[in-house]
């Protein structure tokens, strides 16, 4: 009993609402995503997308969630039961772990506290990340491999590969990154932004290795061959159906969003409002002035997706393959030398 | 390849300016039901049951359309006016069943190019849809057009803008 005392409940109860809020905020944005994807293509291909669901077709992904949960669960008949239906829950586990320390706002006044809007603020913000990127991988490969066909393995080996060839880069980009914040805790990098410039000025070449490594981590095109794949042949998630399909394809949504989060605390200043000065407003406006200025950019990158999803045709896999290990590490670590050398230069 | 286009991305720059101006340009998709795309004047539609300017009923019965029908689509069964009746037939033999089965019809028009009556024509509607198969076959009532002195504005619109053609009359 006396272990309940020591517990700091206020506190617990701040996180718990917090979580559940980002939770859900991120479910919502990946269904709008899902949305926003069939109008933005809609609109670069010359015609309108879905409007009949609901004012301006704003009722669809409920009408395709819904669906979903309408069909039929198909589970094949065969040994491991319990990994297949594993993998598209750690799929989800994994896209919705890393929401976890991601600042989203500055602090926010309730009740006398000062609630940071920020579930984790660990000093090691960005590795934990990484680490839980690394695990996403998981989840295809457990998909691939319980689904007893030998296309969904070969799919999901490719995909897989891709992973974890990008993720390179990415680390490497990120280290000429951490040379130039000296901190790994993402709080206080958006921190520093406010004061000084935007990561992105310092580091424009770094950032442009990222992104394109966030577009293979997303499974997005140009690097969509787990996807085409699946089109043509099968993939890791051909033997899914109803909502563990829904599961596969909305954790690749949640995905997207969280780099978009990521990227934009990285590199553009994640809740900063360029222009304006926080400190003249009250607490809980500032909060919310952070929290419209993060979605906007969230929301740009979002669109950028789905602009070059529309544009460039894929990669094949060679091609890929060569992308990621011949061209971007070695640029990535010339980026992370020539990093080295300014700030050593500018030291002195 | 050069330097520049070896590097992929401002080919890839290049490509995005032209996808993005797709976004200001005029999108050809008609949001059916609210606008319908024009038909043209000659459209075969469904088949309507014509009037003359009185409101009598054209069609005697004589089975020309049946007979040209090549799907065999048309039935109809003939009956003789009664003295009380005038004002409502054109002339004294009137089709008392006349059931055309749109299942059947291919909308080939030729039974309006064999009624010498002006009586049947196609118009621009497409015909709509249906739970039974049964309901498919249409009778009378369901074809006629309006009355045009009981509901002028309901014959008007359904007359269109046809072109009247010339009656045979004996």
């Amino acid at each position: 009993m006396n272990i309940f005392l020591t517990i700091d409940l206020p506190m617990l109860a701040e996180k718990l609402i917090l979580i559940v809020l980002v939770v859900s905020v991120s479910l919502v944005v990946a269904m709008y995503t899902t949305f926003a994807e069939r109008k933005v293509a809609a609109i670069l291909q010359d015609r309108s997308g879905p409007n009949r669901a609901g004012p301006f077709g704003l009722l669809q992904p409920l009408a395709d969630g819904i669906k979903l949960f309408f069909k039929e669960e198909i589970i094949p008949n065969f040994s491991s039961k319990f990994l297949f239906i594993l993998g598209p829950a750690l799929a989800m586990i994994t896209a919705l772990m890393t929401s976890a320390v991601i600042p989203w706002g500055d602090k926010v006044h309730f009740f006398g506290r000062d609630v940071s809007l920020q579930i984790a603020d660990i000093n090691i913000g960005i590795l934990y990340v990484f680490g839980v990127l690394s695990m996403g991988v998981y989840g295809i490969m457990i998909g691939g491999w319980a689904s007893n066909n030998k296309y969904s393995l070969l799919g999901a080996l490719r995909a897989a590969s891709q992973i974890i060839s990008y993720e390179l880069a990415m680390g490497i980009s990120l280290i000429a990154l951490l040379m130039v914040t000296g901190t790994l805790s993402l709080k206080e990098m958006v921190l520093q932004q406010q004061h000084g410039h935007w990561n992105f000025i310092y580091q424009p070449l770094g950032f442009l290795i990222f992104l394109i490594c966030a577009f293979a981590e997303c499974n997005r095109t140009p690097f969509d061959l787990p996807e085409a794949e699946n089109e043509l042949i099968g993939g890791y998630h051909t033997e899914y159906s109803s909502m563990k399909l829904g599961f596969y394809l909305f954790a690749e949504y949640i995905n997207m969003f969280i780099s978009s989060a990521i990227m934009a605390t990285l590199f553009f200043g994640g809740y900063d409002m360029p222009f304006v000065n926080e400190a003249n407003f009250a607490p809980n406006i500032a909060a919310l002035i952070g929290i419209a200025a993060l979605m906007i950019k969230v929301v740009f990158f979002l669109f950028l997706f789905m602009w070059v999803r529309w544009t460039i045709p894929r990669f094949r896999y060679d091609q890929l393959m060569h992308l990621g290990w011949r061209i971007l590490i070695p640029l990535a670590l010339f980026n992370m030398l020539v990093t080295g050398g300014v700030i050593l230069y500018l030291h002195k | 390849m050069n330097f520049w286009e070896k590097l992929y991305l401002p080919a890839i720059l290049k490509g995005m300016v032209i996808t993005f101006s797709h976004i200001f340009k005029k999108k050809p998709t008609i949001n059916y039901p609210e606008k319908q795309r024009p038909f043209s004047p000659v459209f075969r539609g469904l088949h309507i049951l014509n009037r003359d300017e009185e409101g009598r009923e054209n069609c005697t019965a004589c089975g020309l359309c049946a007979l040209s029908c090549p799907a065999e689509a048309i039935t109809m069964e003939s009956a003789e006016a009664q003295p009380g009746e005038e004002h409502l037939y054109r002339e004294e033999k009137y089709a008392a069943k006349y059931e055309i089965n749109m299942l059947r019809c291919i909308f080939c028009g030729l039974c309006e190019e064999a009624c010498p009556k002006d009586a049947i024509y196609l118009s621009e509607t497409f015909a709509p849809a249906e739970y039974q198969r049964k309901q498919f076959i249409y009778n009378k009532q369901e074809l006629l057009i309006p009355h045009p002195i009981e509901n002028p504005e309901a014959y008007k619109k359904a007359l269109g803008n046809r072109v009247k053609r010339e009656v045979v009359k004996h």
